[in-house]
Order: C-alpha cells, then sequence, then structure tokens
C-alpha cells in the first residue's frame, strides 16, 4: 500500500528549485538563439522545453522505485554502464572528433553521462558497507580507485575530457567525504608532488602546450582566450541590472561561442545583469544546500553517502561552469545544469534531482 | 577482520563531515559571487564601454603560401601582395550612404557594390566589396578614407605562376574551398572562402604549401580604425616545395610540341624524378587567381584539345609500335623465340581467313628480333603474338609497370588498361579471338598506356630493368631553409627480363636511331647515341580502308609516339612523347624528344641549333 509518510517527506523544495532554473534556463535560451534579429528565427527554446518534459519524466522515474532497491541492482546498473561505453567506443556515433553518443533504437544516448550517477551509486553502495571514522587507507581505496577508474579512462578514450574530470571529481568528493586516513592523505599528495614533474617530462611539446592552455586561457589568444575575454566583457557590461531581455549586444552579435550551451551564463548575466546573475547563483545555492541537507536526513549510509555523490555532481557543474565563463577557472566545455541547451545533461541532472528527493522521502521508510 | 575495533560512523559523525561539505560550498559561491560583483559592478563601466562597439575584435593573418621551385631552384610560383577593398558593415553603418559616397567618389557601379555587400554574414566579418584593385582606386579610396568609414584597403597575398602556362597541369591552381572540402576534414582550420590548391602539386602539397593562418587580438574605435593590438599570434609561413622539374627543359619541351596536342615526360633513368611533365595545350593558373570568370571557364572546358587535362598522366593512348618492345621481351623470355630466330615478312600475313598487313606494303624480307624491332615490322610481331597469345604478353606488360598507376602523386592519375582473356569475357562477354592475338601484340587492340608508363617503361629498359615510381618532388623545405622532407629514389620493381634478352631488345632500340635501316634514323644527334621505338597509333581502324594517303579529318588522323633513352650506353635522360594526330612517330613525336634530349646533354649543341633555325625569335619559319 502507499505509504502516506512518502507524500508527507517529498521535498518540494528541490522540486520548486529545479522548476525556477528550468524556466530561466528557457528564457535564457530564447534569448541566446534569438536575439540577432537578422537571423532566421530558432525553435532551440521549444525544443528543450520537450527535454524539460522528458526531464521530469526522468526525475519521476528517480524517485518511484525504493532507492534500496536500486542499492541492491546497483552493480547491475553500473555493468551495464560500462558496457555502454565500451559500445560507444566501437560503434557509436561521431560528432565533432569524438565517438560520445550510442544509437538504441531510434534514440541516442550518452553512456558518459549516465556513468556519473552509477559511479555514484557503485561507490555510495561501497563506502556505505566499509566505512568507518578511522577513514580509509590506501589498501581499502584500491576498489574505489578501481570504480572510478574503469568509466574514467573509457570516458577519456572518446574523448570527453570534461565528463571524465567529472567523474572523477564525483569519486573524489564523496571519497574525501568518507574520509580518508590522515597519514594516507599525507602520502597521496606526496606522491602526487614527485610524480607530476616525472610526467610532466615525459609528455610532448603538442601535450604540454594543451595543458597549458588549458590553466592559462590567454596562452591561445585566438581561441579559448578570446572567448573569455568576449565571455567578460558580455558579463562585465550587464553591470547591475542588465541590458534587458533579448537586449544583449555580446550575444546577440554572436561575439559569444557556443552561447545557447556552455557559455549560457553570460547571455544571462549580459541581460540581466548582477541582479539576475546573483538569482541563479542563489537558487543553484539552496539546490545545493537542500541535496546537503536531504544527507543530514537520511538515517542510513547508502543515502546518506549517495546524497553527497549527487549533490557533489550539480555542484561541480555550477562552479566549473560559471567559474569557467567568468575567467576563473580553466576553459572546460561544462554545461550549466537545468540552463545549457542540450538533453542528456538536462536529462541526467533532473534524475539526479529525482534521486535526492527519492532519498528524502524515503527517510523512515528505508530500513 | 580486524575492523571490530574501529568506531562505525554514527549521525553525529556525518553530521560534522556534512557541514565540512556545507561549508566547502558556502566559500565556493562566495568567490563566485565576489567575482560577479567585481566583472558586473566594479568593473561594469569599462566592460560596457568595451561593448558598445564590440571594441574587441579578432583579426586573421594570413600565412605566406610556399613557393614552388624547379630543380635548380628557379622559381616557379609565388606570392604577389594584391589589395582588397573591404567593408566592415557595423561600421560602415549607414551602409547605404557610405556606398553611395564610395561608389561616387571613386568611379565602381554602385549596385554592383550593394548586390557584394549584402552577402555579408555577418555585421563585423569584413566583406570584400572589390578584389585585386589597382594602384589608381587604391589612391583614391586612401585619399577619402575620413569620409568613408569601415571601409578599408587590405593586404592579401595572391599566388603569382612565373611562367604563365609552362607546366599547368603539373603546377595546378587554387580556388575557392567548397562546402564539401569543408565538410570532408581534409582540410583542417579552412573557413569558408579561403583558398585551396584544386589541382596538380598545388592540390596534393596543399598540406605543406598552406602554412598556419594566424591572428590578433584589436581593440578599434567607432569608425573601425584599430586602436591597439592586444594579443598577436604570427602566422606560420608554408613550406617551400622544390621539384624534381628543369623548367627550361620543360619549356623546350612544350616549344617543341607546338600547337599540337600530346605530352612530353622526360625522367632521370636512374632514380625515377620527374625531369619534364609537359602537357599541351595548357592553361594559364593565373586566371584562377581570384576566381576564373564564367567566359574564360567555359572556354577552357568546351575545348576540343581539353586543355584542363594532364594529357601525361590522364590521357590514354595505344601505344601501337611502342608496345613491340613488351612482346619481343615475352617472345624472349617465353622462349618462343631467341636471338636467330627469324621470319619471313612479305607485307602481310594471313591468319584464319583475314590478312594482316605491315605497315611496310613491299615487305621487309627475313628478320631477327633485333631487325624487327629497329624497322618495327610488324610481321614479325603477329608470329609472336599467334605463338604467345594475349594473356602471356599482358604478363610482361604488367611487369613493365603498364595497367597500374605509376603513383606519381597528383590526382586523376590513370590506370591505362592491358587486356587478359578473362578481362574480355567479363567486359564484353565474348571470348578472346584468335586474330586479336596479332593487333595486341602491336599495340592495337584494347591496350592502353600514358606518357607517364611510357616514360618510366623505357628508363627502366634504359638502366637495365629497374622500374621506379616517378618523383615529383625533390625536397620540401620550411620558409627559413630546414629541410623538412627530401624525396628519394623509389623502386617498384624490377623487369621481368633476363640480361642477355635484355641487351637484344637495347639493341634493336639502338638501332631504330643509330642503324642504317631504323625507323627514326633522321634525329641522330652529334656525340650522343640515342635508343628509342617510334609508334604510329591508329584513331581508326584501318580494316576496309582505302589508301590513307588521302587526306582525312585531322581529328581522325594517327597519333604520333616516341620513347627513348640517351646516351644509350648509360642513359641520363628517358623521354616519352606523344603527339596527338601527328600521324607518324618517326616525323612528329621523335624530333621533340630529340629536342628535349638535346637540351638536357648538349645544351650547347641545342642553343646553336636553335639559334640557326630560328635567326628571327618570334618569326616561325615557313
Amino acid at each position: 500500500m502507499f505509504d502516506r509518510r512518502l507524500l508527507k517527506n517529498f521535498h518540494w523544495g528541490l522540486l520548486a528549485a529545479t522548476l525556477v532554473l528550468a524556466a530561466m534556463g528557457v528564457v535564457t535560451l530564447y534569448s541566446a538563439v534569438n536575439a540577432d534579429a537578422t537571423a532566421a528565427p530558432s525553435r532551440l527554446h521549444l525544443k528543450q522545453m520537450i527535454w524539460y518534459v522528458m526531464g521530469l519524466g526522468a526525475m519521476v522515474a528517480g524517485f518511484t522505485v525504493n532507492y534500496k532497491t536500486l542499492e541492491r541492482w546497483t552493480p547491475v546498473l553500473y555493468s551495464l554502464c560500462v558496457l555502454m561505453l565500451v559500445a560507444v567506443l566501437l560503434m557509436g556515433k561521431a560528432a565533432g572528433g569524438s565517438r560520445r553518443w550510442l544509437a538504441l533504437g531510434p534514440v541516442f544516448v550518452q553512456p558518459s553521462e549516465l556513468a556519473k550517477i552509477t559511479v555514484a551509486l557503485m561507490l555510495a553502495r561501497h563506502y556505505a558497507k566499509e566505512v568507518t571514522t578511522r577513514g580509509f587507507v590506501l589498501r581499502e581505496l584500491i576498489w574505489p580507485m578501481a570504480i572510478t577508474g574503469l568509466p574514467f579512462v573509457l570516458i577519456v578514450r572518446q574523448p570527453d575530457l570534461g565528463t571524465a574530470m567529472l567523474v572523477l571529481l564525483i569519486a573524489l568528493s564523496m571519497t574525501f567525504f568518507v574520509k580518508i586516513e590522515r597519514r594516507t592523505t599525507i602520502g597521496i599528495l606526496a606522491f602526487g608532488a614527485v610524480a607530476l614533474p616525472v610526467v610532466w617530462h615525459f609528455l610532448k611539446g603538442y601535450q604540454k602546450q594543451r595543458i597549458l592552455t588549458f590553466l592559462d586561457p590567454n596562452r591561445d589568444p585566438l581561441g579559448a582566450g578570446y572567448h573569455i575575454i568576449q565571455s567578460k566583457i558580455a558579463i562585465g557590461s550587464g553591470m547591475l541590472t542588465g541590458k534587458g531581455f533579448l537586449q544583449g549586444t555580446q550575444n546577440a552579435l554572436r561575439f559569444l561561442p557556443e552561447q545557447h550551451t556552455d557559455f549560457i551564463f553570460s547571455v544571462l548575466a549580459e541581460e540581466w545583469g548582477f541582479a539576475g546573475g546573483v538569482l541563479l547563483l542563489v537558487v543553484f545555492l539552496l539546490l545545493i544546500v537542500w541535496g546537503l541537507n536531504v544527507a543530514a536526513e537520511s538515517r542510513e549510509p547508502f543515502g546518506i553517502i549517495l546524497a553527497v555523490g549527487l549533490t557533489a555532481m550539480i555542484f561541480w557543474h555550477v562552479a566549473i561552469n560559471i567559474g569557467m565563463v567568468m575567467g576563473l577557472m580553466p576553459v572546460v566545455g561544462v554545461p550549466l545544469p537545468f540552463v545549457s541547451y542540450g538533453g542528456s545533461s538536462l536529462i541526467t541532472t533532473m534524475l539526479c534531482v529525482g534521486l535526492l528527493i527519492n532519498i528524502r522521502m524515503r527517510r523512515f521508510v528505508a530500513e | 577482520m580486524a575492523k571490530h575495533y574501529l568506531k562505525s560512523a554514527d549521525a553525529d559523525w556525518y553530521r560534522r563531515r556534512l557541514n565540512g561539505a556545507l561549508l566547502i560550498v558556502l566559500v565556493a559561491f562566495v568567490i563566485l559571487g565576489l567575482r560577479l560583483f567585481q566583472l558586473q559592478v566594479v568593473q561594469g563601466e569599462e566592460y560596457r564601454r568595451l561593448s558598445e562597439n564590440n571594441c574587441i575584435r579578432l583579426q586573421g593573418i594570413d600565412p605566406p603560401r610556399g613557393q614552388i621551385l624547379d630543380r635548380q631552384r628557379r622559381l616557379l610560383v609565388d606570392n604577389r601582395p594584391s589589395f582588397n577593398l573591404v567593408m566592415v558593415p557595423r561600421d560602415a553603418k549607414p551602409v547605404a550612404s557610405t556606398l553611395k559616397r564610395l561608389a561616387a567618389s571613386v568611379g565602381l557601379d554602385l549596385e554592383a557594390l550593394k548586390q557584394t555587400a549584402e552577402r555579408a554574414r555577418s555585421g563585423y566579418r569584413p566583406v570584400v566589396l572589390h578584389s585585386d584593385i589597382d594602384r589608381d582606386l587604391l589612391a583614391a579610396v586612401e585619399a577619402r578614407r575620413w569620409d568613408l568609414p569601415g571601409v578599408m584597403v587590405e593586404v592579401k597575398a595572391l599566388r603569382r605562376y612565373v611562367h604563365g602556362d609552362s607546366a599547368s597541369h603539373l603546377l595546378g591552381y587554387m580556388g575557392e574551398i567548397s562546402a564539401e572540402e569543408l565538410a570532408g576534414g581534409r582540410y583542417p582550420g579552412c573557413r569558408g572562402g579561403d583558398y585551396i590548391g584544386k589541382f596538380g602539386i598545388e592540390k596534393t602539397c596543399e598540406h605543406l604549401l598552406r602554412g598556419e593562418p594566424g591572428g590578433r587580438q584589436v581593440e578599434v574605435d567607432a569608425r573601425g580604425q584599430v586602436i591597439r593590438v592586444l594579443q598577436t599570434v604570427d602566422a606560420v609561413p608554408g613550406h617551400n616545395v622544390v621539384l624534381t622539374i628543369d623548367q627550361q627543359l620543360q619549356a623546350v619541351a612544350e616549344r617543341s610540341l607546338g600547337d599540337n596536342a600530346g605530352a612530353v615526360v622526360a625522367v632521370d633513368p636512374d632514380n625515377g624524378e620527374v625531369l619534364v611533365l609537359a602537357s599541351r595545350p595548357g592553361f594559364d593558373p593565373n586566371a584562377f587567381v581570384g576566381g576564373i570568370n564564367r567566359q574564360d571557364w567555359q572556354a577552357l572546358v568546351e575545348n576540343p584539345h581539353h586543355p584542363m587535362e594532364n594529357k601525361a598522366i590522364q590521357a590514354t593512348y595505344p601505344p601501337a609500335s611502342t608496345y613491340k618492345i613488351v612482346t619481343a621481351m615475352a617472345g624472349l623470355e617465353e622462349g618462343v623465340i631467341d636471338a636467330q630466330s627469324r621470319f619471313f615478312c612479305p607485307g602481310r600475313l594471313r591468319y584464319g581467313n583475314r590478312s594482316y598487313r605491315c605497315w611496310k606494303r613491299g615487305g621487309h624480307g627475313r628478320l631477327d628480333v633485333v631487325e624487327a624491332i629497329s624497322q618495327s615490322c610488324d610481321v614479325f610481331f603477329y608470329h609472336l603474338g599467334i605463338k604467345l597469345g594475349v594473356d602471356r604478353l599482358a604478363r610482361y606488360a604488367r611487369s613493365c609497370g603498364l595497367g597500374s598507376r605509376t603513383e606519381v602523386g597528383l590526382d586523376h592519375e590513370d590506370a591505362g588498361l592491358i587486356p587478359t582473356a578473362a578481362w574480355k569475357k567479363s567486359r564484353f562477354g565474348v571470348a578472346w579471338q584468335g586474330g586479336e592475338n596479332l593487333s595486341v601484340a602491336i599495340g592495337q587492340s584494347y591496350n592502353l598506356v600514358t606518357p607517364m608508363q611510357m616514360a618510366m617503361m623505357i628508363a627502366a629498359i634504359g638502366n637495365g630493368g629497374t622500374l621506379y615510381q616517378p618523383q615529383l618532388v625533390r625536397a620540401v623545405e620550411s620558409a627559413d631553409g630546414r629541410i623538412i622532407e627530401q624525396g628519394g629514389a623509389v623502386v617498384k620493381g624490377r623487369i621481368a627480363v633476363s640480361a642477355r634478352h635484355l641487351a637484344l631488345i637495347q639493341e634493336g632500340l639502338w638501332q631504330v636511331v643509330q642503324g642504317d635501316r631504323g625507323t627514326a634514323r633522321g634525329i641522330r644527334l652529334a656525340g650522343i647515341d640515342i635508343s628509342g621505338k617510334t609508334g604510329t597509333a591508329q584513331v581508326f581502324g584501318r580494316k576496309g580502308e582505302a589508301d590513307r594517303k588521302a587526306e582525312v579529318a585531322d581529328y581522325l588522323k594517327d597519333h604520333a609516339w616516341f620513347v627513348a633513352y640517351a646516351p644509350s650506353q648509360a642513359p641520363k635522360i628517358a623521354v616519352a612523347v606523344i603527339v596527338e594526330h601527328g600521324e607518324h612517330g618517326a616525323s612528329a613525336a621523335a624530333p621533340v624528344a630529340r629536342a628535349v634530349i638535346q637540351a638536357y646533354l648538349d645544351p650547347e649543341a641545342a642553343a646553336a641549333e636553335a639559334a640557326i633555325a630560328d635567326p628571327e625569335p618570334g618569326q616561325a619559319p615557313e
């Protein structure tokens, strides 16, 4: 029978934050693709609304099945995801120099997006059983490293460095959360400090160049560096209250690269100013704090650790994307959750919110 | 197992860990918020100013395209500066009145300008109003610069083909990149509107010649004038390509062909380096610079002599009597004949119920293989054809490199055709007929070869049997002179012939020119022995036709072949010449080969002869 506590503990705040972000996303996207009056009108924002509806479906799916049931199925889900990642490399659809898409019947899926969630599930399941207040020592971290490393390497091979890095960051966040024993931490850091220069020495010239450009976009003044300058001009010129809807000139004149995906925040900040930018940041902050709250209110380790992993995923996307367009971070192709155009990222993040709601709903039900 | 003494995590512990996480999140968001404040509030004014005119722009810097040089490092292709009249629509506002002033002040057609301006894809990308303007227009625009906002003169390097239509098929030409080429991925870094090599060396060496574009970030004022340069990335100039061609020899070959359609290929028999790659008629690649106009293009395409076709590698011809080299080789190697074997030539040979004629109606009498080659006796080779059969012949033809591409490294190379019985069966559904063994033996069946293939074959005959891959590029050098790539000889294979039999063939070829009854004895040079073989490729079948001495329309006249190497003992040059509708190899093609050989091996004598033949340059003797 339907448990009434499920509804009572439903996290309406998470749902509301999602909807607010979605609304801001559609409005900004409309401007991003239609502000240039001379160009043909674009219907990308309508397409994105279809993605939102599908995302809501993913969200509902995310909280319908008891997450404890998901815990039991986690190894299966993880294996399926790894198999799909292998399949992508073998027979995926190539676009723009990398293979990321896999055709499942009529739909294309991006297994690397799913990997973010399945790695979080798999690690949460493992850590929940093993966690102690002492923290993990190196030997105990071998299995988590394998869990993360396998999909990580497969995603790097596509190559999709942005997503691979996200998977790594999610895993690191969860691992630091369940604590690494202190001497182990020091040991790992010391090893890294020694290994890095050695690895650097063996890199080829163009590889070094790529990494340096990644760290300092100004080294590539005609590519990444130029994009960041234009993005900073767009954001800065929005000033306190913005230029107004459809009035962003940097945006309208296509001075921004990928204005509807990775650089969507620049469009928003140009048109809605500091006020709009801060509003977006606050809504994201609420979403993330609520995510951590779900963890705090859960009563069993799997729920807590999974909630932390899912929240970390949203946090890193937001921090890296907004940090990048404001020139604080290296230029990486990471979308802004809920706002950037793109179906697979949207569905993944909304599925992730659905899982958070799931954990919250069943905080008393889960054994 | 030993874990029981470790404290398991409880709710308090998790809460403490979560508080730590919360702290990290808060710090991150505070940093993001502060950065936003800094950009939009503290520096907002400055960024607003920069955005008003979209002051920061990106300007491309084109890399200088590499030069193309001949083997003596003589310049064949380089770049010349040209001036384009361009307009940045955003800075030229209001565009209509700016264009009107421009049209009025420098005398350009307003309607044409308007139409061009409308093609602008973005308000910030300069649109070319008029390309390659002359100095008068340049001066006029510069003088009225302050009255013409957004209008600028842009310097652009254009390709210059120093020798006009000489070696045009080899050098190729440039053209605007097409949508398919952009999408194909073969030209990374190219954008719409870029010019790329479309044909010849310009195309096959595109990746070497192109270089890497640079660019600069500039800040401009409201009139589009650059106030300051923020950052610059220099363009990397393209590499220079040094060809194996000798431009002077190339010019000799082209001059010798005159107004005839045809081709000349000369190679170094010791390494396969191509010294001459001439095809006539040619075209002037300079006409393609900046886009060829429709009439000129139509004229080139509709010309019955196909000036756009590189006849040295794209056109195929029946090898005719030059093929007798292959037939002789097959006969000797297969043991069908030996050095002493003789056949009697009465001027014709009956086979089945047909009579096959020799070109010499009176007959050659009894002759051996050396004499048969030097006098090009058809009947002798009919006998060989009957005994060998088409398939055995084909094996030897293939070992000489016929029927497959020479891989000279230019596009559109034809493989030619060496027929076999199986080929005919699958192609036409009809079995090979015995009588066809006769015509195939004298190179008049389905056989098709390119002049390049024949040059490589005769080079191999001359050098003792080594078949080389023809080389066109001697070296690739960076703009500052470093060697990037160096060409080298590539051996494709060896001709399937023993030294003893090859010597017999060489003796026959020597007698073609140096012998008393040789078919090309008229082209002898003082002090240099030439070995060669004539050929007359029928454009139309001979059977049933009346005496061909009668006037025949030009396009029905036979093609003239001559293949040769010299000096006979240690050849330094091998040549293949085809003169379309030249009628006789000895009279039309052999003199061209002679001129090339003489110019290469004895340039002084060649100069002296030229002075006698043409005392008044520019006036051809009757």
